[in-house]
């Protein structure tokens, strides 16, 4: 298991004119809508607890309103919470001062957000580099850096336009070229993809994925679509209202919902392409027949695909040459059914 | 007698009032009154309202109006001395900016002075066409021999509009900043917007000599740094917060954020203060000819003092011509901007 890189303990953000006092009524068991009708203050965070691994996707998912964008800019404090913890790679960001927090928003985190947020003066390599640039190092030393990360996310050739003359999806490559050429281990994501048209969003994701294979960064990614969060998450953690309804990992919200509001959340989704084998795999039994072998990390459509929808039958689950489990085509069957509640179909 | 008798007789201020002794000069209606031999009957249609004046007349304690005025004007002279003394000292660089310029003007020759100009436009707005109108507008005036004033006019705005730059930026970026600033400098700028330009020129009488080119040049400046204040204020507030969160984001101190950030940003709005400031100080040029700024206005104030109609419009001409370049120029400039931040 890899370390924890940041850990968010007990965080609380009331929004209004007195969070503190406001707060108090929260701890006592005051509701968010009773809070906002009788004291006028709005409860944005309530009592978080987070773990987001070191080198891991972890995906804040929620509908808008629910406080995922607060939620992120606790970690780099864009914005300062009520009460609670934030902690990055142990230390409490909390108690940073003015330039302690510079400098590691200068060096250890860097962002993407939904809409860009390019400098619309700066020409795209400058804006690349605008880590460095803020860092103060001089133009020799970040201009390779930076057009080599224009080049990574496919912009080569773009470094003297202007970001106004890029379509949205070039310039959410020239946001994403800019946090990489920051070389901060910690990215946020706010919503990043959001804004895109659905084919260069999921070119966006594949991107992305190409390049946490390589870099291996902590990623905070907060999206408000179930299929783009299941796509790129590690561990998967739904708030609503300001609370975190559930947290895991994703195949395993998905195959044990604890509540009908995540039931209702993923409803709608095409289980069969979100699923994988190693999710609904038992452990070997050396007596099963078996008709072939698929991939653990296949989806169970790849499966379906492979076996050209025979419904019966037990296939080997093969993970680096080695065999790990085996598939039931009736459990494969069993885990496509969609949940109507939470307590039913549950399946092990 | 007085309408307003009964006020103070209700009051019980009666001795009060008579003791200041009836100081008011008897109106003509009391003497005609006194000479009929009969009372003036003060009907509820012409009942005036309880003004100064009309209570003046009930009591003599009151002051009246005209001693307001008095008061005020009283107050400037004894504090005019004290200021003066400050401000003189202060404002002096300005004569002498204005006197240097309106110097450098009219000793270079034409020859060097208007390709300069035409110069100074191509690099500002980059466009051939607005270079060749601007030298067929400058060679039209001074082939009517309206050379000098024109030029006149011309330094003139340029000294004021780079001073009014240079204080009005950092002004509206303050403001910007603050909004206890905003709050106090709001008033502040909406009555300097709206005073009568005439009226900048009274107290500026009184504290310094006519013949001085300062006297001017702080009216027209007063006049004219509104807009680019207002603008560069109202600039760097609209900045997009999304990029302010990034440069926030990526650990930009509030120095580069200004630097970096804020004015490239806010620059297009600046430029429109700029021109509008410009263009201000154009239309206060002209009335400040009233105290000796030289430059068409002088002519425009010709043409009325002698009814001198021809000379009067033609002046008026040229000052539009003027006019027309120079929005023409700094919008230009404005355009460039613009276009290269669309986002």
């Amino acid at each position: 298991m890899s370390d924890t890189t940041i850990s968010i303990r007990n965080l609380y953000k009331v929004f209004g004119p007195e969070p503190e006092s406001a707060l108090q009524y929260v701890y006592d068991g005051m509701s968010k809508e009773e809070l906002n009708s009788k004291h006028g203050h709005v409860l944005g965070l309530s009592n978080i607890n987070v773990d987001m691994n070191e080198g891991e996707i972890t995906v804040i998912m929620g509908l808008s309103g629910s406080g995922k964008s607060t939620l992120v800019r606790h970690i780099n404090r864009l914005i300062d919470p009520t009460a609670g913890q934030v902690l990055v790679s142990g230390e409490n960001v909390l108690e940073y001062g003015e330039e302690q927090l510079r400098q590691i928003r200068r060096k250890n985190m860097s962002m993407v957000f939904q809409h860009f947020a390019l400098l619309p003066h700066r020409n795209i390599l400058q804006n690349a580099a605008m880590a460095p640039i803020v860092r103060g190092e001089k133009a020799s030393e970040y201009n390779e850096e930076a057009g080599r990360w224009l080049e990574r996310v496919g912009l080569a050739g773009y470094e003297d336009s202007y970001p106004h003359q890029l379509s949205g999806g070039m310039q959410q490559r020239v946001g994403i070229a800019r946090a990489l050429t920051s070389n901060a281990p910690i990215m946020l994501m706010d919503e990043a993809f959001s804004a895109l048209d659905p084919l260069i969003r999921t070119d966006m994701q594949n991107l992305l994925l190409e390049l946490q294979e390589e870099l291996n960064k902590t990623i905070v990614f907060i999206s408000h679509d179930l299929d783009e969060a299941l796509k790129l998450a590690d561990k998967l953690v739904i708030l609503k209202d300001g609370e975190v309804v559930q947290q895991g990992e994703p195949q395993h919200i998905l195959l044990n919902p604890e509540d009908d509001y995540i039931v209702d959340f993923i409803s709608d989704i095409n289980r069969a392409r979100v699923l994988r084998v190693r999710s609904v795999m038992t452990p070997r039994k050396e007596t099963a027949e078996t008709k072939g072998e698929v991939s653990c990390e296949a989806t169970l459509e790849d499966v379906i695909a492979q076996t050209g929808g025979e419904p019966k039958g037990t296939y080997l689950v093969i993970q680096e040459g080695r065999c790990v489990g085996q598939l039931d085509m009736s459990a494969l069957m069993r885990a496509l059914v969609p949940q109507k509640r939470s307590e039913q179909n549950k399946i092990e | 007698m007085a309408s307003y008798d009964f006020l103070f007789d209700a009051l019980g201020l009666r001795k009060w009032c008579d003791e200041a002794g009836s100081s008011t000069p008897t109106s003509m209606a009391d003497l005609l009154a006194q000479a009929s031999g009969e009372e003036i009957k003060t009907t509820a249609w012409d009942f005036p309202f309880p003004s100064l004046d009309a209570l003046n007349e009930a009591c003599g304690q009151l002051p009246e109006t005209r001693n307001l005025t008095k008061g005020l004007e009283d107050g400037f002279l004894s504090i005019k001395d004290a200021l003066r003394f400050i401000l003189d000292p202060i404002t002096e660089p300005l004569s002498w900016l204005l006197d240097g310029a309106l110097y450098v003007v009219e000793a270079t020759p034409w020859w060097i002075v208007i390709p300069l100009l035409l110069l100074a436009t191509f690099f500002i707005s980059r466009s051939w066409s607005l270079v060749i109108g601007v030298g067929a507008s400058i060679c039209g005036l001074a082939f009517i021999d309206h050379y000098d004033y024109a030029v006149q006019t011309l330094s003139i705005i340029f000294v004021c509009s780079a001073i009014c730059v240079l204080f009005g930026v950092p002004i509206g970026i303050a403001m910007s900043r603050s909004d206890r600033l905003q709050r106090a400098c709001i008033p502040i700028l909406d009555m300097l917007q709206t005073l009568p330009t005439f009226v900048y020129l009274i107290p500026l009488i009184f504290l310094f000599s006519v013949t001085e080119s300062k006297l001017y040049g702080i009216a027209i400046i007063l006049y004219a740094i509104v807009p680019v204040i207002r603008l560069t204020d109202l600039g760097i507030r609209m900045v997009d917060k999304d990029v302010l969160e990034a440069a926030q984001a990526f650990g930009m101190t509030p120095r580069q954020k200004l630097y970096q950030v804020q004015i490239p940003l806010a620059l297009p709005n600046i430029m429109a203060g700029i021109n509008q400031t410009i263009m201000m100080s154009l239309a206060m040029v002209v009335i400040a000819s009233l105290v000796s700024a030289p430059g068409l206005g002088v002519l425009v104030l010709r043409g009325i003092r002698s009814l001198e109609l021809g000379v009067g419009l033609v002046a008026g001409l040229g000052i539009v011509i003027l006019a027309i370049i120079l929005d023409r120029v700094t919008k230009s400039a404005l355009m460039r901007v613009n276009s290269s931040q669309k986002s």
